[in-house]
C-alpha cells in the first residue's frame, strides 16, 4: 500500500482517485481553470499593458496613440532633458525632486519608525492607546493627507500665522507656497503618514528577538544602549530591508500626495516622475514622452522589487 | 506567532530604567503623539469655525462660534470644480457604489486563487504566483494609457450593445470601469494574503475531506472558508482602505459627476476661483475619511495584520 | 563555605507565591540539579540565581558573598539557555567573545582565551562561522564555550537539551558530564527529564508547586523519596505505590494488601521503616520499584527478604533490554521490570516474587515516608 507522505500533494491524491474518466480529468483541471480567469487577467492588464507601454514609448503618440516608431528617439529626449540643468526641465526637476524627496521619506520613516518601535519596547504603559494614534494616518487618503498638512503649513492660517499670535513675529515658514520649498512640505506629510507603518514593522522584528538572547546580553553585562547597538539592531537587517524597499516603492508612486499638498503644481517646481508622466499625457498631449517616464519609473520599481519577489517566494517553498 | 500577532503582544523588554530615562522615555512618546494627532485635531476644529475664525484667527485655537455649517455645506452646498452638482454627497455615493462591488469580487478571487495555489499544486505555481505579485508593486502610471484605451473601447461596445439590445450591460459606465479597474488590480494582493494563510493550513483536513468526497468547490465552501474569518477580514480592510483612498484610478477613469470620493475632494480644495473655504474643505476631507478611519477605530488589529501581510515576510 | 547558599527563598508575583522557602546549599564542584513537572518553579529559582528575576524575600549567597542585589552581569556566573541564545549577528568567536568585550577586557587577552575555550570544546574549526551555519550540537557547545570563558563560580543551566533529539540529547548529557569531570566547575542544572536529573547530578532538588520536596544525592531520591510524588516523579517506570494495612502476623508487624482475587498479600513491614512508628490498623502505602518485583527465579539472591504472591498478566512490553509486565494485582496495576527473555505472556496468571530490601512505606495522610 502506497503511504501518504507529507509532502504528497493534494492533487496527486485527486488525480490517483479520479483516474482517465472525462470528469476526473475535469476535475484535475479544475484548479488550474479556476485560478486562469485571474491570471490571464494580471497577464493582460499588467504584463500585456506594460508592454504596450512600452511600445507607445517607441512610437510618436501625442494626443492619441499611433503605430508610427521612432525607435529610440523619446529616450533620447528625456536622457537629454537630465542634464537640462539651466534652466531646469521638468524632467530634471522631476529626477532631483524623486531623489530629494524619496530620500527624505525613506530616511525619516525609517529612523522615526526605529526611534519610535525601540521606545514603544520599553514596557511602556499606555502602548494600547500610543500605537494606534501613530498608526492611524495609514488609514487615510493621500488626498486626506495632503489638505490637512497644506492647511497646516500655509503661512497665513497655518503654522507660521499661530506662531506669530504666539508672540515670535519673525517666524517664517512658507515652504508650502514657497516653489523651491514645496516638496519638502510633501516630504513632511508623507513621512506623517507612513512611519507608523515602518514603526509596526520594527516593533514586530524587535518583539521576534528571542527573550533569552537579551538575558544572554544581561548576564554578558551588556549596557540597554550596547545591546541595541550590537544585538538587537543587527538582527533587525531583514526589517530595515523589507521596510526600505516599501518605503521606495511607495516613494516611486507617490502621486496623490503631490497634487493635494502643492495644489495645481506652480510652474511644475514640485515635479515628480508621477505627475510628469500625467501631465505629459493627457494635458500636454505628449503621450510618447508620458509613455517614456511611465516605462522608466517601472523599470526603477522592478529593479527593485524583482529581487524581493524571487527571494520572498524561494524562501515560502521550503 | 505572525508578526503582527507580536506587533500586539505584550512587551517583556529590558527593565530598570532610571527615573530619567523613563522621563525621557515618555516624553518622547507624548511629543510625537502630539505631532500625529495635531493635524487631525486642527482639521476637525476648522471644520467647526465660520470662515473669519479661521483666516483671521490661530489654527490651533477653539472655535469661538462653534458651527455645523461648513460641514451642512459641504454635504450638500459645495462647488466641486465646473461640476453643476452641488456637494459631495453624490460623489460619496459613487465612491460607496464602487467600492463595494470592488472589494467583494476582488477579495472572493484572491480566496479562490490562495485556495488553489496552495492546496492544488501543479507545475509552475511558483512562477505563476511571483508573477501576480509582481503585480502589486507596479506604478500605475505604466498601465493607465492602455486602460484608457480598452476602457473607450469597451464604452464603445457597450454603447452596441445599447442599441441593439436596450441594455448597455454595464460597459461604459464609470463605476463599472473603476470596479473592473481596482478589481483587476487587486487581485494580486488579494491572492497574496490568502495564498500566505492558506499556506499555513493544515493540508491534511483537504486530505481528509477529499477522502470523505468532497469535490473542489465544496473543500472550498465547507472546509477552508468557514475558517477563513481572519484573513477575509483583513483582506477586506485592507482592499477597502486601498480602493477608497484611490484617486489615480478615479481621477483618469471617472471624471466629472461619476467621480469617486477623493477625486471630488482634491477638486473641491484646489478650486482656484472665489475664495477658499477651508472650513468647508475640512468638513470635506473629514467626511472622505470618515470610513476607512471608522473601520480603523473597530477593527485595528486586522488593519495592522493587513499591512504586515502586504509589506513584511511572513 | 559553599559556594552557592539559598536561604529561605520566597518569590511573589503579585499575589501568587511561586517560590515558597526555598533552602539548598552547594559545595564546590557539586553538580545540582533542579527538577520537577512543568511550572514547579524550577526556571524561575534558576533565574533568581543568576538575577534576571528579583527575589520577594530570602538571601542568596555566592562565594560567602550575598548577592540579592547584583546585577547577573557582577554575580560571577554564567548561563547556557534552553535556545543557545547565541547571538545571531556575530561569529562564533565574537559570540564567545562578548561578554569580556563588555567587561574590557583587551583583545589579544580576549583571543587568547577564546582559543583556549574553542580547543576544549572542540570548534576551533567554528570559531568564524555564524550561528545559522551550525548544527544543534554546535549551537550548544558553542553556548557553553561563552560561558566556560567567564570563569564564573557557578555555571547556569537551563534545560540545555531539550530542544535537542533524543540521540544527541544522550551525547551531549555525556559531554556535560565529562565537562564538570575535568573542569571541576559547580553547576546548577535545570531539567524536566528526571533520568538527566539521576545521570548528571551529585545533588538533587526536586521540586513541586515552588516547593523544595526533597533535597539529597541521586541514590537517596531515588532509593528514600521523602514522599509518594517523589516516588513517583524520579525512575522510570515509576514506583509502584499500592495501598495496604498495618496489621499482626505471625507475631510480627505486617503489611496487608487486600486483594479482590484471593488472599491478601502479607509482606513484613521493610527494614527501612522504624517499626516503632505503625500502629495496627493505620493505613499505609507501601512502595516499591518495578525492578524489585519479578520472576521468583529471577529475584535479586543477595535479596533478605522476598515474598511470593500470584498475579495476572495484563500488559507485556518488550523493551529490548528488559520486558516491563504489568500485572493485576490488589486492584491496582503493578508494573514489573523482568529478564528481556522473560517467559511471560498475556492472560497468564503467575507467581511473581517482591524484593522487600528496597521497599518504603508512606503515610496516606501526609505522603510522607515513614
Amino acid at each position: 500500500m502506497t503511504t501518504m507522505t507529507e509532502r504528497e500533494s493534494v492533487t496527486a491524491l485527486a488525480e490517483r482517485r479520479s483516474g482517465p474518466s472525462l470528469r476526473g480529468r475535469f476535475q484535475d483541471w479544475l484548479p488550474r481553470l479556476v485560478l486562469a480567469p485571474s491570471f490571464l487577467l494580471v497577464l493582460v492588464f499588467v504584463y500585456g499593458f506594460n508592454l504596450w507601454t512600452l511600445f507607445l514609448s517607441f512610437t510618436n503618440s501625442k494626443a492619441f496613440p499611433t503605430t508610427s516608431l521612432i525607435g529610440f528617439a523619446n529616450y533620447q529626449r528625456l536622457w537629454n532633458w537630465t542634464f537640462e540643468t539651466d534652466p531646469p526641465s521638468n524632467w530634471y526637476t522631476a529626477l532631483v525632486n524623486m531623489g530629494l524627496f524619496g530620500g527624505l521619506y525613506i530616511f525619516f520613516c525609517l529612523f522615526l519608525g526605529l526611534l519610535l518601535a525601540i521606545l514603544l519596547d520599553q514596557k511602556i504603559r499606555g502602548e494600547g492607546i500610543l500605537r494606534p494614534i501613530y498608526l492611524y494616518p495609514l488609514a487615510l487618503s493621500f488626498i486626506v493627507t495632503g489638505t490637512a498638512w497644506k492647511l497646516f503649513l500655509d503661512p497665513r492660517i497655518g503654522l507660521e500665522k499661530a506662531v506669530h499670535d504666539w508672540g515670535w513675529t519673525s517666524f517664517h515658514f512658507d515652504w508650502v507656497v514657497n516653489p523651491d520649498m514645496m516638496i519638502y512640505c510633501v516630504a513632511i506629510a508623507g513621512v506623517w503618514q507612513t512611519s507608523g507603518f515602518v514603526m509596526a514593522m520594527f516593533l514586530a522584528g524587535l518583539r521576534g528577538v528571542d527573550g533569552e538572547i537579551l538575558k544572554a546580553a544581561q548576564i554578558d553585562g551588556a549596557s540597554t544602549y550596547q545591546t541595541y547597538r550590537r544585538i538587537v539592531i543587527p538582527i533587525m537587517r531583514p526589517v530595515f530591508f523589507s521596510a526600505l524597499i516599501v518605503l521606495a516603492h511607495m516613494a516611486i508612486k507617490s502621486y496623490d500626495l503631490v497634487l493635494s499638498v502643492t495644489g495645481k503644481n506652480p510652474g511644475g517646481a514640485a515635479e515628480l516622475p508621477s505627475t510628469f508622466m500625467y501631465s505629459y499625457t493627457f494635458t500636454r498631449n505628449q503621450m510618447a514622452v508620458g509613455s517614456t517616464s511611465a516605462v522608466i519609473m517601472l523599470m526603477t520599481i522592478a529593479a527593485i522589487m524583482v529581487p524581493y519577489i524571487y527571494s520572498e517566494t524561494r524562501e515560502k517553498s521550503r | 506567532m505572525t508578526s503582527a500577532d507580536l506587533v500586539t503582544s505584550a512587551p517583556r523588554r529590558l527593565s530598570g530604567h532610571s527615573l530619567t530615562t523613563r522621563i525621557v522615555i515618555y516624553g518622547l512618546l507624548l511629543l510625537f503623539a502630539l505631532v500625529y494627532l495635531v493635524p487631525l485635531v486642527v482639521m476637525v476644529m476648522t471644520s467647526l469655525k465660520p470662515l473669519g475664525e479661521v483666516t483671521g484667527g490661530n489654527m490651533f485655537a477653539l472655535p469661538e462660534q462653534l458651527t455645523f455649517r461648513p460641514w451642512v455645506d459641504a454635504w450638500g452646498e459645495a462647488r466641486i470644480g465646473v461640476s453643476e452638482t452641488r456637494g459631495i454627497h453624490g460623489y460619496f455615493l459613487n465612491s460607496v457604489k464602487m467600492v463595494i462591488p470592488a472589494v467583494l469580487i476582488s477579495t472572493l478571487l484572491g480566496a479562490l486563487n490562495g485556495y488553489v495555489l496552495t492546496k492544488w499544486r501543479f507545475p509552475g505555481d511558483k512562477l505563476v504566483f511571483g508573477m501576480m505579485l509582481f503585480a502589486c508593486f507596479i506604478p500605475f502610471q505604466s498601465v493607465i494609457i492602455p486602460m484608457a484605451v480598452i476602457l473607450g473601447a469597451l464604452g464603445r461596445i457597450g454603447v452596441g450593445l445599447y442599441d441593439l439590445t436596450g441594455w448597455s450591460f454595464g460597459l461604459g459606465n464609470a463605476t463599472v470601469n473603476l470596479v473592473i479597474v481596482h478589481v483587476i488590480y487587486g487581485l494580486g494582493f488579494t491572492t497574496l494574503f490568502f495564498r500566505n494563510y492558506y499556506e499555513t493550513f493544515p493540508n491534511e483536513l483537504v486530505k481528509a475531506a477529499m477522502i470523505d468526497g468532497a469535490s473542489f468547490f465544496q473543500i472550498f465552501r465547507r472546509v477552508l472558508l468557514p475558517n477563513s474569518t481572519p484573513i477575509f477580514i483583513v483582506t477586506v480592510i485592507y482592499q477597502f482602505t486601498n480602493i477608497w483612498n484611490d484617486f489615480l484610478f478615479g481621477s483618469t477613469f471617472a471624471a466629472g459627476d461619476t467621480a469617486p470620493m477623493t477625486v471630488a475632494l482634491n477638486n473641491l480644495v484646489n478650486t482656484s476661483t472665489g475664495v477658499v473655504e477651508y472650513n468647508v474643505n475640512m468638513a470635506a476631507a473629514i467626511i472622505a475619511a470618515a470610513p476607512t478611519l471608522l473601520v480603523y477605530v473597530v477593527a485595528g488589529r486586522y488593519f495592522v495584520r493587513g499591512l504586515m501581510a502586504g509589506a513584511v515576510k511572513g | 563555605m559553599a559556594t552557592l547558599e539559598i536561604a529561605d527563598l520566597r518569590k511573589r508575583f503579585g499575589t501568587i507565591e511561586v517560590l515558597k522557602g526555598i533552602d539548598i546549599t552547594l559545595e564546590k564542584g557539586g553538580f545540582l540539579v533542579l527538577v520537577g513537572p512543568s511550572g514547579c518553579g524550577k526556571s524561575t529559582l534558576l533565574n533568581t540565581i543568576a538575577g534576571l528575576e528579583q527575589i520577594s524575600s530570602g538571601e542568596i549567597r555566592i562565594g560567602g558573598n550575598v548577592v540579592n542585589h547584583l546585577h547577573p552581569s557582577k554575580r560571577d556566573i554564567a548561563m547556557v539557555f534552553q535556545s543557545y541564545a547565541l547571538y545571531p549577528n556575530m561569529s562564533v568567536a565574537e559570540n564567545i567573545g562578548f561578554g569580556m568585550e563588555m567587561r574590557g577586557v583587551a583583545k589579544a587577552e580576549r583571543e587568547k582565551a577564546i582559543e583556549a575555550v574553542a580547543r576544549t570544546l572542540q570548534i576551533e574549526h567554528l570559531l568564524k562561522r555564524r550561528p545559522s551555519q551550525l548544527s544543534g550540537g554546535q549551537r550548544q557547545r558553542v553556548a557553553m564555550g561563552r560561558a566556560l570563558v567567564r570563569r564564573p563560580s557557578i555555571f547556569l543551566f537551563d534545560e540545555p537539551l531539550s530542544n535537542l533529539d533524543a540521540k544527541l540529547r544522550v551525547d551531549m548529557r555525556i559531554e556535560i558530564k565529562r565537562l564538570h569531570q575535568t573542569t571541576g566547575s559547580t553547576i546548577v542544572y535545570v531539567t524536566h527529564d528526571q533520568i538527566e536529573a539521576m545521570t548528571l547530578a551529585t545533588k538533587i532538588a526536586v521540586l513541586r508547586n515552588g516547593e523544595l520536596q526533597q533535597v539529597g544525592s541521586p541514590s537517596e531520591i531515588y532509593n528514600c523519596p521523602a514522599n509518594t510524588f517523589v516516588a513517583d516523579f524520579m525512575g522510570s517506570p515509576a514506583m509502584n505505590l499500592l495501598e495496604g494495612k498495618v496489621a499482626q502476623a505471625s507475631g510480627a508487624q505486617h503489611v496487608v494488601i487486600a486483594r479482590k482475587e484471593g488472599e491478601p498479600i502479607l509482606l513484613p513491614v521493610p527494614a527501612s521503616v522504624d517499626a516503632g512508628k505503625l500502629q495496627d490498623g493505620a493505613k499505609v502505602i507501601f512502595g516499591i520499584r518495578p525492578e524489585a518485583v519479578n520472576d521468583v527465579e529471577s529475584i535479586d539472591r543477595n535479596a533478605k527478604s522476598v515474598v511470593r504472591f500470584d498475579a495476572t498478566v495484563e500488559i507485556v512490553e518488550p523493551a529490548g533490554s528488559d520486558t516491563f509486565v504489568v500485572i493485576h494485582a490488589a486492584g491496582k496495576e503493578l508494573t514489573a521490570r523482568m529478564r528481556a527473555d522473560a517467559d511471560v505472556r498475556r492472560g497468564q496468571n503467575h507467581t511473581f516474587a517482591f524484593n522487600l530490601d528496597k521497599a518504603v512505606l508512606f503515610d496516606p495522610e501526609t505522603t510522607a515516608r515513614i
